[in-house]
């Protein structure tokens, strides 16, 4: 590995080369926000929430590797105008009703809104008509709370199974879907998975909820990116 | 137009794309999953629909989930679970149709068919099905039909189409109009002068960097749109190490209002194949595929039979022309209706038999494209530009156009014009030059690049369509003073890039949508001024999509209310900054009637 120099928000920063802008600022205790990243799941930047300004570029830090005199931008004005823009979005193009969701609190998408102090999304709500798929014995598919991160679609165990989530449609039409005869004898281990890797409450397992009461939850006390924050050299 | 017996004799709702059927039509292409979209393109084309039974045979066969194998079907415009009738009619419903009136035709085909737009008949026969340009702008209305394309439809055409297709005519038996080259302007690419096999025997008679760096010195830049050096692409793509390099032509053409490429398919294939096969040359590469949209499928048998004569006369295969050791052949491959596939790296996951998501960059497909091996992306014309510079030279190449945008431009006019068609310009050429040219009066707007451009007002006609002023893949629809620019135009084009979205990154996804409701309210005539300022704020998200097609899906809107603000001004109401648009009385109305009651609102109806 070689030894590379980049700049974040005018701190240098020595690292080494290999790794994604994501990574690298999170070791240095500065949090970018993101929805469709996932620890151990091969980027894939659909959400654009990670959006940075890199040597003068709007890229997505989840999928762009460091090089040596990178300069990275992670927190202008503009850059923070996208992100809540995009966290608004979500809402507006969803159901999301958070009182009454078994994922309030450990939420990666009402953590944001909270962060970036959204009262009420700038849109008018789209009310749009869904469903909630519970043909599986484990978990069910809210696509009213489905932000389409394609964290379930990548998450795959072997990379050479077959496909269990996938998308369907296109555009504004699309959605989630599980292929219900593969996952039939889905078990407790691997439910609780595919839930972790939902960012929101889409995917929840059934006859099993509010282990952890509303208030002691992961966001409830300190705003989401806090635990990278607090590592310290926050800049 | 092959399939023909077995389009007329099929049965609806049945399919036999499985079993013996399916494992011929899996041979046919190796088994390999990877070639998923010919699979399912032939089963729709055989059978009308890709039945539940066969999606459970091809995922069996490829070791997918059924659910993988549908993700991908419901991807394409032309791929259905359903069956879409015997007759499958696709009547193209983009703006300039539209002008040419096809909301008429559409009428009478839902009349005499007995069914209406996005279903089948009764009885399966005929389905109805609108479908986004199809690349024949000068020749609207025009609709796809069972593959073949029929043209400039009169109501008097549709009654006796449908006539037909009642009495079960075979499609290619039924009368109707062809489409027609309408080339009326020739520059050095259509010009058909010298023998192009020569073009070949020169490039291969110099070496692969010899011909890289002639296309450097003629300075061609993509002719697609995005205007990349092209030498630059093919330079990266050979210095790439791999055992395996791929050219690809993007022949997807689906810009609304282009069809240039159309035409140098039919009428000038060969220049292409050359232009590919030079490519092959130059960057180290054996395979080339003609990616070419699902809307040209009338034109498969015809290019067929070119790449087999040139097989036949050594210009393609092994040892090509002689030179040992030079090896390239072309096949063709099918998209299925997605407009996104013209992205380059979109088109190469749709090759690949997926969904057409354009891929994170870097990198880039020229370092890692077709199957993960380095890959150009080089469209139609610029690959005919290529053969042209070799055969006749960079100085003569570049004696036409400007300097920063050498040679000359095919471009696709339609609209509100006297004489619409294709036209090769010299780059450089003023819009005011293309009006007079095509016989364009009293014009309020030109749209310059297709929905994805920009649409140009009268004050700046002087502007040169050229890389360094106003840059195009080709289209250009020209719209008179008489049209609403806003609902036929612009909301036209909105409710394009809202269809053709991959969904995939959230802004295109969710803002478009967004931005399509905002403009209608404007053309209700309740905007306000703070409607106009918040779809400009909004244009720095689009720019944060992850392709061509999010980051300008917003251009139709953004870029009219920067050129024609007045227009948009004289539809705001002025006196309030906030308009609800909620009809309380209308929404309880409903609620009244079932329980009786009178709506009760406060204020006047107390």
């Amino acid at each position: 590995m070689n030894k590379i120099t980049i700049t974040i928000n005018n701190k240098k920063i020595v690292t080494e080369s290999g790794k994604s802008v994501l990574e690298i600022a999170k070791e240095n205790g500065i949090f970018i926000p993101t929805l469709c990243n996932y620890e151990g799941i091969a980027p894939q930047s659909s959400c654009r929430v990670c959006t940075c300004v890199i040597d003068g570029r709007k890229m997505t830090a989840c999928t762009t590797l460091a090089k040596d005199k990178m300069n990275i931008e992670t927190n202008t004005e503009e850059l923070e105008e996208i992100r809540s823009v995009i966290v608004e979005l979500l809402f507006a193009e969803g159901n999301h009703f958070c009182p009454s969701c078994e994922k309030s609190g450990n939420c990666e998408l009402q953590a944001l809104a909270y962060r970036f102090k959204m009262m009420v999304p700038q849109f008018p709500y789209d009310f749009p008509a869904r469903d909630v798929d519970a043909v599986n014995p484990k978990i069910m598919i809210d696509h009213n709370r489905c932000i389409l991160c394609k964290r379930c679609i990548r998450r795959k165990k072997e990379p050479e199974n077959p496909t269990w989530f996938v998308f369907e449609n296109r555009g504004n039409k699309l959605k989630i879907n599980l292929d219900h005869e593969l996952t039939a004898d889905m078990d407790d281990e691997l439910a609780q998975k595919a839930m972790d890797t939902c960012p929101v409450g889409a995917i929840i397992r059934k006859e099993k909820g509010f282990d952890v009461p509303i208030g002691s939850r992961k966001y409830d006390s300190k705003p989401i990116g806090s635990d990278i924050e607090d590592q310290g050299g926050a800049v | 137009m092959g399939n023909k017996q077995s389009l007329n004799s099929r049965s609806h709702n049945k399919c036999s794309c499985n079993g013996d059927d399916l494992e011929l039509i899996l041979g046919k292409y190796n088994n390999d999953p990877k070639r998923l979209m010919d699979v399912l393109i032939h089963i729709q084309t055989q059978c009308g629909c890709i039945s539940d039974l066969a999606v459970k045979d091809i995922a069996e066969a490829f070791n997918m989930s059924k659910v993988d194998v549908v993700q991908t079907i419901s991807f394409y415009h032309f791929l259905s679970q359903e069956p879409r009738g015997e007759y499958t009619v696709y009547l193209n419903d983009s703006a300039v149709a539209k002008m040419k009136g096809r909301d008429k035709i559409a009428q009478v085909f839902e009349k005499v068919a007995g069914t209406k737009f996005g279903s089948v008949s009764k009885d399966g026969k005929i389905g109805l099905f609108n479908t986004s340009c199809i690349g024949m702008n000068d020749q609207e209305p025009s609709a796809i039909i069972n593959r073949r394309v029929f043209t400039n439809l009169t109501e008097v055409d549709v009654e006796r189409i449908v006539k037909s297709m009642k009495e079960g005519l075979d499609v290619n038996d039924i009368k109707g109009r062809d489409p027609v080259p309408n080339i009326l302007l020739k520059g050095p690419i259509l010009k058909n002068e010298g023998n192009i096999t020569d073009a070949l025997k020169k490039a291969i008679s110099i070496s692969p960097d010899e011909v890289i760096e002639e296309v450097k010195q003629s300075k061609l830049r993509g002719r697609g749109g995005a205007g990349f050096p092209t030498a630059l692409k093919w330079r990266t793509c050979r210095d790439t190490k791999s055992e395996k390099r791929y050219i690809f032509c993007n022949a997807d053409e689906g810009e609304p209002g282009t069809f240039k490429d159309r035409v140098i398919l039919t009428e000038r294939p060969r220049l292409l194949f050359t232009g590919m096969t030079i490519a092959g040359y130059a960057v180290g590469s054996d395979e080339g595929i003609l990616y070419l949209r699902f809307e040209y499928k009338f034109m498969e048998q015809y290019l067929e039979n070119i790449l087999s004569k040139m097989r036949k006369d050594g210009s393609l295969g092994k040892n090509i022309l002689g030179k040992k050791g030079f090896n390239f052949d072309i096949r063709i491959q099918f998209g299925g209706g997605a407009y996104v596939c013209g992205e380059e790296s979109a088109l190469l996951e749709s090759a690949e038999g997926k969904r057409g998501e354009p891929r994170d960059k870097p990198p880039y497909p020229v370092v890692k494209g077709y199957l993960q091996h380095p890959t150009v992306v080089n469209n139609v014309e610029t690959l005919c530009c290529v053969a042209r510079i070799i055969q006749k030279g960079v100085k003569w190449y570049c004696s036409v156009g400007t300097k920063d945008s050498t040679g000359s431009k095919l471009l696709s006019i339609s609209g509100d014009c006297k004489r619409p068609g294709v036209y090769e310009i010299a780059c450089g050429t003023t819009i005011n030059d293309v009006n007079k040219m095509v016989g364009a009066e009293d014009v309020q707007a030109v749209q310059v690049g297709g929905p994805s451009g920009v649409c140009v007002a009268p004050i700046d006609f002087d502007h040169k369509l050229a890389y360094e002023d106003l840059a195009t893949g080709g289209s250009i629809i020209i719209i008179g003073n008489k049209r609403d620019l806003l609902k036929d135009i612009v909301l036209n084009f909105t409710e394009f890039f809202l269809e053709e979205s991959c969904g995939s990154c959230v802004p295109c996804r969710a803002m478009t949508n967004q931005y399509k409701k905002k403009l209608e309210k404007i053309i209700r005539g309740n905007g306000v001024a703070k409607d106009l300022e918040q779809m400009l704020s909004w244009e720095k998200v689009m720019k944060a999509n992850r392709c061509g097609l999010g980051q300008t899906a917003a251009n139709p809107i953004t870029c009219s209310i920067r050129n024609f603000r007045e227009l948009y001004e004289s539809k705001l109401k002025t006196a309030t900054d906030f308009v609800s648009e909620f009809d309380l009385e209308a929404a309880v109305q409903e609620y009244c009637k079932t329980a009786n009651r009178i709506p009760n609102l406060g204020g006047d109806h107390e």
